[in-house]
């Protein structure tokens, strides 16, 4: 029958190992003996885990640890090179001599670190990052070493600063471009992973230029490292190691030598089929330049080595390699880092669509396309995640689908904890992949939720396995059986009113993201209508959190509900209550005096509140402006009795005066109010401070509650009077005062950005999973990341913090709303009157319906009060 | 004809937001919403039996414009002064008109006329 042919594959690394394993396994062997020719000592070992090299030694990274290939018709010949191909004799020549015949040859050379030509480049302790005999050089020159520098800041550079930290010596890396891992990320993005990987405790130096590398010959052993000399900047790096991590390039030299075509911009320039311009000749992998491009990642030379072997089965075969895809994730130093598709909006009329939280390390972007009609709709390009990379699962797929995006595609991005896994809620394609620890997709999630009628998240999670490693995908999940359940029964909206179908928290985050600052820009981008008076005080309260701005701004003044339209609590009749600030119930005696004054000059019922305040009654809007400056050239403030807001801090007198106090629990009360004053909030809170276990300022029943011990602070929250009462719960004991705030902090953002609209936070901790526990775990442990952020956030509030009743007497603007009648600004609405009581102060008078002024009431030209 | 009474300029009225005006010696609430037209409805608030109406917060029901009390925010019709929450009652509206920038409110209109 036929005689056997040659195959000979130049090249044992990762591309030339798969494909004589794909050829093993689709019989090319029947024909064709192999002969592998590999140029290191050892075997195809994985290189793109090579760091982990340090850790679990070259045996554990080897493809093949035996030293040879299962099939006896395939020859491995290692540490030995190609040196030439003879293609008129069908030859290769190889280092030791032989010479081997070929009827097919297959390069799989790869490619090569690119060193550029910097002066001291060939000093001792100058390595690059590609083999194992590499690291193996580097363990050793590390002993001796202090500090070292990777040139190259891209994913490999990054890599081997890791590996220098991980050696245990100072490590930096230096990169030309502004950014770090300039191929796969964005500006943003890259200033993100920047800040991730200084935190760590590596040096980072972007936008640099090496000068030369400089030496020190001082010890007579022929000139080692001593520094890295930047251009423009004559403080050199003190380091005596460097790692060259600049780049590779394709390692055509053997190609070029035998007059193969290369591509203009190096590798060997191959057809779809990956014949070079000899058809018995193939490249792949990195020296393999498909249509001129070079593709720098393993698993487009993975889908060039099947295609040749599919070739070399049957001639007949239609595989072709058609461009690959150079989506990449990664956790590089611990930090999530993953690009897909068209991440640099280079596409025509690509939009970009950003979340950044620069504080919290994490930037994600979306690249969207609109569609034409009759499609329409916006479809997903591409993206970049740094930081949390837990949608990459989801997105990727996205890309190649052309499925149209949801109508709000920033949901896409939003953290998992803030949007409790709103990003699920979209039609993303079944073959996504939801679960990334166990490769499960929302096809198989959804039929196994169908068969086996799952109805709670347990059962999901046994059934499918999917989110029982990491959890980051279990909001996901979660939201998957929603879909499913709602789906098959009861259908809620979760959205808060008609004009939207966002809940609260998901108004928050898209706010948040677009840096809304106007009502209309957020009900035309997502809503419908002209808004009312229930999402119209929740966006005024979410822009009041975020931004700080005043109530009464132009911008925000008509979405407040009549307590903040008028900064005071309207009563009964219309009439409003006044209550100025008195932290922690602390006052003097010549502020008292002041309040009793104004009651009594304004004619207004007084009566010490349930919150150690004093409240005044009565107050006719048009003179609440006249009451406040009174209030506030004494040295009150506001005390937001009418927001949903911060109200008060309740004290009992705490170690000052009381024989049994442990703490000063007037001054830690005073200071928390003073600290959250004005913090706007899905609902009203409270705050109390005991300074002993007596709890006589009963702490326990507000939204935060403080008891003093010996050793510190206990913290409690989630409490509530009202009318449906809730003790506090413990969430951390004995801690410092500056960990009490911080806690505080934390958990009062976490609250505000998470609680629906008017929820207590009792309430709101029923509906987190995991409750107290995944409270303690969020605000506590930090288990979310999410720790610096929300701190930030309350620092952001305080430091922005003014006195809205102050700003408001100020200006005059605001000031021309309170009137009583815009055509007779000095009649008082007759509506309003009073009764004497038997106990002695007055209050409303019921009127039976509208009160006629007659029509004799001379009222004069129109007003002009508002015009601007 | 007298019927009719010049208020305040247009530009004193914010846009989704009211004013209380003194008209034939009533308190009437006059709006202007988000496309600019007027409305006027008594101030009068016969569930809270107070006098705020116009400081509730404007916006849209469905295709209907109306201002929620903002005592016990019961949503009234500004076309018509119907509450929406319950058709037993409604509260009175009047007509209204702009002439050279002067927002004037006319005679009140009856439930039939405006339906």
């Amino acid at each position: 029958m036929s005689t056997r042919k040659t195959l000979v594959v130049i090249g044992n690394g990762m591309v030339g190992h798969r494909f004589v394993q794909a050829s093993v396994e689709r019989g090319v062997t029947e024909r064709f003996d192999i002969v592998v020719v590999g140029e290191e000592p050892r075997a195809a070992y994985d290189r793109v885990a090579l760091t982990s090299f340090f850790e679990v030694g070259a045996e554990q990274l080897s493809f093949l640890p035996e030293g040879e290939y299962d099939d006896p018709r395939v020859r491995l010949v290692l540490d030995t090179a190609v040196t030439a191909i003879d293609r008129d004799a069908r030859t290769v020549s190889l280092g030791t001599g032989e010479v081997i015949g070929f009827d097919v040859a297959v390069m799989a050379t790869g490619a090569a670190p690119f060193v550029p030509p910097v002066p001291g480049k060939d000093l001792d302790n100058v390595f690059v990052y590609r083999t194992i005999e590499d690291l193996e050089a580097i363990r050793e020159a590390a002993k001796s070493a202090k500090a070292g520098v990777v040139i190259g800041g891209g994913l490999l550079g990054l890599e081997a600063a890791n590996a220098l930290h991980q050696l245990g010596i100072e490590a930096h890396v230096v990169e030309m471009a502004p950014r770090l891992m300039a191929v796969q990320v964005d500006d943003a993005g890259g200033a993100t992973l920047k800040r991730h990987i200084e935190n760590l405790g590596l040096g980072v130096h972007t936008s640099v230029l090496t000068e030369r590398i400089v030496g020190d010959d001082s010890d007579g052993t022929g000139g080692k490292v001593s520094g890295l000399k930047f251009k423009d900047n004559d403080t050199p790096l003190d380091v005596d190691l460097v790692i060259f991590s600049a780049g590779i390039r394709p390692r055509d030299q053997l190609a070029r030598d035998c007059g193969i075509e290369v591509a203009e911009r190096g590798g060997v320039l191959v057809n779809e089929r990956l014949q070079t311009s000899d058809p018995a000749i193939y490249a792949i992998g990195e020296c393999a330049a498909p249509a001129g491009k070079m593709y720098g990642l393993v698993a487009p030379g993975y889908q060039m080595a099947e295609i040749v072997a599919d070739h070399l089965v049957s001639a007949g075969s239609a595989a072709a390699f058609e461009g690959a895809d150079m989506s990449t994730k990664l956790k590089l130093l611990g930090v999530d880092v993953a690009s897909f598709g068209d991440a640099f909006a280079t596409t025509p009329g690509a939009l970009e669509l950003v979340f950044a939280d620069a504080v919290g390390g994490v930037y994600k972007k979306l690249v969207v396309l609109e569609r034409d009609e009759p499609e329409g709709g916006f479809v997903l390009l591409g993206g970049v995640l740094v930081g949390d990379a837990s949608a990459y699962g989801i997105l990727r797929p996205m890309v190649s689908s052309g499925m149209t995006l949801p109508e709000n595609p920033e949901e896409l991005i939003l953290p998992a904890a803030r949007a409790g896994g709103g990003a699920a809620k979209i039609g993303m394609p079944d073959e996504a992949v939801v679960c990334s620890c166990n490769n499960i997709t929302k096809g198989s999630i959804c039929a196994t939720i169908d068969d086996k009628g799952c109805a709670d998240l347990p059962c999901v999670k046994s059934c499918t396995k999917a989110g029982t490693v990491c959890g980051s995908c279990v909001p996901i999940v979660k939201n998957l059986l929603a879909e499913r359940l709602e789906a098959s029964g009861a259908v809620v909206n979760k959205g808060i009113c008609e004009h939207f179908d966002l809940t609260r928290q998901e108004l928050f985050d898209v706010i948040a993201i677009h840096g809304f600052q106007r009502f209309d820009d957020i009900v035309t981008a997502h809503g419908r209508g002209r808004g009312c008076d229930i999402c119209k005080p929740a966006v005024a309260s979410i822009l009041a959190s975020q931004f700080n701005g005043h109530v009464l701004d132009p911008t925000t003044a008509n979405l407040q509900d009549t307590n903040d339209a008028y900064l005071a609590n309207i009563q009964r009749n219309g009439t409003y209550s006044v209550v100025p600030r008195i932290p922690g119930g602390e006052i003097t005696p010549d502020k008292l005096i002041v309040i009793g004054e104004v009651a009594r000059d304004f004619n207004l019922y007084t009566k010490i509140t349930g919150g150690q305040r004093i409240d005044l009654f009565g107050a006719r809007m048009e003179e609440l402006p006249k009451i406040w400056k009174r209030l506030v050239d004494a040295g009150f403030e506001s005390g937001h009795a009418y927001g949903k807001s911060l109200r008060t801090v309740k004290s009992c007198v705490g170690s000052t005066w009381c024989r049994y106090g442990v703490q000063d629990s007037v001054q830690m009360a005073i200071d928390l109010e003073l600290r959250y004053r004005g913090l706007r909030s899905p609902h009203k809170l409270k705050g109390g401070v005991s300074g002993c276990a007596r709890e006589c300022a009963e702490a326990r029943g507000k939204d935060f509650g403080v008891i003093a011990t010996e050793k510190g602070w206990n913290l409690y929250v989630c409490g509530n009077g009202g009318a449906i009462p809730a003790h506090a719960q413990l969430l951390v004991s004995d801690v410092s005062g500056e960990d009490l705030v911080r806690y505080l902090d934390r958990f009062l953002m976490y609250y505000i950005r998470t609680a629906d609209r008017l929820q207590r936070t009792s309430t709101w901790l029923g509906t987190i999973d995991g409750g107290l526990d995944r409270v303690r775990e969020i605000v506590v442990d930090d288990a979310l990341g999410l720790g610096a952020e929300l701190e930030a956030e309350m620092a952001r509030h305080v430091e922005t913090y003014f006195d809205e009743w102050k700003a408001t007497i100020e200006d005059e603007e605001k000031l021309s709303r309170f009137v009583s009648f815009v055509n007779a600004p000095g009649v008082p609405d007759p509506n309003i009157s009073f009764a004497d009581t038997e106990r002695g102060p007055m209050v409303p008078a019921m009127a039976g319906g509208p009160v006629s002024l007659g029509t004799t009431i001379p009222v004069g030209a129109p007003s002009t009060a508002g015009v601007k | 004809m007298e019927d009719w009474e010049k208020i305040c300029p247009f530009t004193a009225l914010e846009v989704e937001r009211g004013v209380t005006a003194l008209v034939h010696g009533q308190a009437v609430a006059i709006f202007r919403t988000h496309d600019d037209e007027v409305f006027a409805l008594g101030n009068y608030d016969p569930f809270a039996k107070a006098s705020v109406l116009s400081r509730g917060i404007v916006g849209t029901r469905g295709d209907v414009p109306f201002v929620a009390s903002p005592m016990h925010k019961h949503a009234f019709d500004l076309r018509t002064g119907q509450c929406l929450d319950d058709e037993q009652v409604s509260v009175p509206s009047y007509e209204v008109r702009i002439v050279d920038g002067v927002v004037q409110v006319g005679p009140r209109l009856s439930l039939e006329d405006s339906a």
